[in-house]
């Protein structure tokens, strides 16, 4: 029996489904079953919910995936700990909750392979590192191409990522289907699949358990997790910020890292800094549990879907962004309706799959498809941000990255080429093929 | 689904309208003036309004004509509509309290 009040088994918490029901259980002297109650026990508390002091020497800003990261590699890297993560919310309840879980590192250009490979490395020995399941299974992605021009794209992807050492094939059609006997490759669809890009070492991960994981080691390590904290201002002295202002108090620090994915604009407006992000709702769904039938990752970007089978067995589902800026946190059916019409096309023994669940985030884009890694006019605060619809798979990358980059005051080398002054200089990093069908 | 009230054509479903971001974004006066920073700015940079945000619309599967709008980025709601040229119109506050309980109104508030 669990203690912890959702799963009650104390008939005076229960909710009956009906009070028939109800007043039949009580006649019967049994107590009306809890929903849950059969779920093993809830784990012990992974972190504190510490209050925040009054100083810091580095405040992190997001509880979700990345600023977890980051302070994981602060700790662990460079040794620093007295560090606070202030969440608006609830420790990853954003992005991290709500992307998925699609991991890989097919990037078309030398910087994007470099740090999104950094990142799969990571991801290879996290479980070992974080001393916590995050079910990491790499089981594939293929990137499928339905034009000519797709099908030039896609080989060419493919030699830039062998030349960087990323693991990359190009597959045809009867090879596809091998790797994933449900793609529908006959010839008369709408959008025929003429092959795919495959990385067999992409994979899915648990990302709440991922976010568990870096908050227990961030917690050990003696940093704080201060939830439900929001950021209302910040204290400058010309070109420093010496202070936070928060709902929970002012707190002073010494470095403050910007890691708020679709907030971020939020919190730089409120710094008189201007970041070319736009936020935009992300939709992804699930579908009802399902036997075993889909063994890799699928994603299209000219029918625009992907979708990976979860542990459970829900199929995953995401597609792209909603067209307007949106802080909303959902967006609108009709995108929802557009992607199913992909996915059963791709997949006709989807069609008699019931969607289960849609829900939103909020995506930072960027101009060129690619992240903003690095720092700030001001001397000490630094900004992580941009990821667009594709920060997950770049957790632990980042983590250490801007780790490495607000502990030294410099850009570690896998984050410069993704500076801010990139949209002065004109040195894009252009990912539009390769962030594939989101953005 | 969301009804978007173009000017011209009246209330129309949102799947007909496409997205053209920031309104009353001037193209520079003197370009040959501006330096990289201030081309970076025009190019690439646009406001990220989490609240009310003047933008640009354009019913692409009707009249095909562009028109700016006034949207709460938060609740997606139209509070305004309005034609080329003319100003950003003021909000009297009473669209921002209907906007949240009137769920059927979109777009039809000006």
């Amino acid at each position: 029996m669990t203690t912890v009040d959702a799963f009650s088994t104390d008939p005076a918490d229960a909710v009956p489904h009906t009070p028939a029901a109800a007043a039949g259980d009580r006649l019967n002297g049994t107590p009306p079953r809890t929903p849950g109650a059969e779920l093993p026990e809830h784990p012990e508390f992974l972190w504190d919910n510490p209050e925040p002091k009054k100083s810091y020497d580095v405040v992190v800003i997001g509880g979700g995936g990345h600023g977890l990261a980051t302070a994981h590699y602060l700790a662990k890297n460079h040794g620093i700990t007295n560090v606070a993560v202030l969440e608006k919310g609830w420790l990853a309840g954003g992005n991290t909750a709500r992307n998925t879980t699609l991991i890989r590192s097919n990037y078309l250009w030398d910087e994007s392979a470099a740090i999104y490979e950094h990142s799969l490395k990571l991801w290879e020995g996290l479980e070992d590192d974080l001393g916590y399941p995050i079910l990491f299974s790499q089981r594939g992605v293929l990137n499928l191409a339905h034009t000519l021009q797709d099908v030039r794209d896609s080989v060419r992807r493919v030699e830039a990522n062998v030349l960087n050492g990323v693991d990359a094939e190009w597959l045809e059609p009867d090879e596809v289907r091998k790797v994933c006997p449900i793609v529908n490759t006959s010839t008369d669809i709408r959008y025929p699949v003429l092959g795919a890009t495959y990385q067999p070492r992409a994979g899915i991960a648990k990302h709440d358990y991922v976010a568990w994981g870096f908050a227990r080691r961030v917690n050990e390590a003696g940093i704080d997790i201060i939830q439900d904290c929001e950021v209302t201002g910040f204290v400058r002295d010309g070109n420093r910020v010496t202070g936070v202002r928060t709902t929970r108090g002012d707190i002073a620090c010494g470095k403050v890292a910007l890691a708020a994915a679709g907030s971020t604009s939020v919190l730089t407006d409120m710094l008189g800094l201007r970041v070319p992000i736009q936020s935009h709702p992300l939709q992804a769904l699930v579908s009802e549990l399902l036997e075993p039938v889909h063994p890799t990752i699928v994603m299209s970007n000219a029918v625009h879907v992907y979708v990976s089978q979860a542990h459970k067995g829900e199929l995953v589902m995401g597609a792209g962004v909603d067209s307007y800026n949106g802080y909303g946190q959902r967006g609108a059916f009709h995108i929802i309706e557009r992607q199913m019409a992909a996915a059963v096309e791709l997949f006709p023994v989807f069609a008699r799959a019931h969607l289960l669940r849609t829900w939103g985030g909020i995506v930072d884009t960027t101009p060129d498809a690619s992240p903003i890694v690095g720092r700030t006019p001001y001397d000490n605060v630094f900004l992580n941000c941009g990821w667009g619809t594709g920060g997950f798979k770049a957790t632990p990358g980042v983590g250490w990255v801007f780790a490495d980059t607000v502990a030294n005051d410099t850009p570690h080398p896998y984050a410069a080429p993704f500076s801010l002054d990139r949209f002065v200089t004109g040195r894009l990093v252009d990912e539009h093929g390769a962030a594939a069908v989101a953005h | 689904m969301q009804m978007i009230r173009c000017p011209w054509c009246g209330p129309r479903e949102e799947v007909e309208f496409h997205y053209g971001g920031q309104a009353h974004v001037p193209y520079p006066a003197e370009p040959a003036a501006l330096s990289d920073e201030e081309w970076a700015h025009y190019v690439f940079f646009r406001d990220n309004t989490r609240g009310v945000f003047a933008e640009r619309w354009s019913h692409s599967a009707g009249c095909r004509k562009w028109f700016n709008a006034l949207r709460d980025t938060v609740s997606y709601r139209f509070l305004a509509v309005y034609r080329p040229g003319d100003p950003r119109p003021v909000l009297d506050g009473s669209d921002q309290t209907q906007h949240q309980t009137h769920h059927q109104k979109a777009g039809a508030s000006s």
